[in-house]
């Protein structure tokens, strides 16, 4: 209903059908995650680096749009949509700008949730206490 | 502060003793961890599509709704950290809760939370990028090289 890219056709269906590829996508890049975290002595830091140059990496090469395009959120909210979003938007900064693109492109398209990330994690952290 | 360093000791040795046991002890759990975090991993990526579907609703592009729905999601990895949810889901999810974005804002809250007693500089300040900053940094690193290879070849 809130979404008019998906009011032709059935609406429920095609709603559903999106959730679906959300959560089949995002649930597959975490048991990826999981393999490595169990079978591997990489810690959770480790895995967040890695997932965030390997979504830049698979991103440069044309092979993660494809993965977004399919699953949505799914591929957007895991650390690996945070590298394509910095990698995407180098790209196209330096369509539109040229050379200095490759240098303000990351940051650009990375802004709201660098943003969000350190002014909501510092209030967070300031207003609570750990636990124990 | 005898007693203060007496405690610490005895947390490291617990650590240490923690480390061992999980290097020891077998792992018939994998394929219990790998369902658990492919379940909740991909119930946070839902959550993320229906804020997503909602921006788009709002007619911003794709890219903008989905920039909102990170600031959305980092917001209530921050916030379920704060109050200790966050760390208890962990413990059962695995992967599944800190691929996600909100894995993300976990690795920034945690650390700030746990330094606080070391100021608002060094404590909250400098901890919270504890591991964002490396994600941050090699993030960069990896868009400025691809870009530059991108600008070469365009």
């Amino acid at each position: 209903m809130y979404c008019p890219c998906y009011s032709s056709g059935s609406i429920g269906g095609k709603e559903l059908q999106v959730y679906l590829m959300a959560f089949i996508v995002g649930g597959l890049i975490c048991i990826v995650g999981q393999l490595l975290m169990d079978l591997t002595p990489l810690t959770p830091a480790h895995i967040l680096v890695l997932f965030v140059v390997l979504g830049g990496v698979l991103s440069a090469l044309g092979l993660y749009q494809p993965l977004v395009d399919i699953g949505g959120a799914g591929a957007t909210v895991p650390l690996p949509g945070f590298g394509y979003s910095m990698v995407s938007g180098t790209f196209e900064e330096i369509d539109n700008a040229g050379f200095i693109g490759i240098f303000s492109g990351a940051l650009k398209s990375a802004a709201v949730g660098i943003t969000a990330a350190v002014i909501f994690g510092f209030t967070m952290a300031v207003l609570f206490n750990p636990k124990g | 502060m005898v007693s203060m360093d007496g405690k610490r000791e005895e947390q490291t040795f617990n650590e240490q003793y923690q480390r061992m046991v999980d290097e020891i002890k077998p792992k018939p759990t994998l394929m219990k961890n790998l369902i658990w975090a492919f379940f909740i991993g991909g119930l946070i990526c839902t959550i993320g599509q229906v804020f997503q579907n909602y921006f788009i609703g709002l007619s911003l592009t794709k890219k903008e709704a989905a920039a909102a729905t990170s600031a959305v999601m980092i917001f209530l990895g921050a916030f379920f950290t704060g109050l200790g949810v966050y760390d208890e889901l962990g413990q059962r999810a695995g992967a599944g809760s800190v691929v996600p974005i909100t894995g993300f804002a976990n690795s920034i809250v945690a650390p700030a939370m746990e330094f606080k007693r070391e100021g608002y500089v060094f404590g909250i300040g400098a901890k919270m990028f504890v591991i964002a900053g490396p994600v941050i940094v090699y993030g960069l690193i990896t868009a400025v090289v691809s870009g530059f290879i991108y600008w070469l070849l365009r």
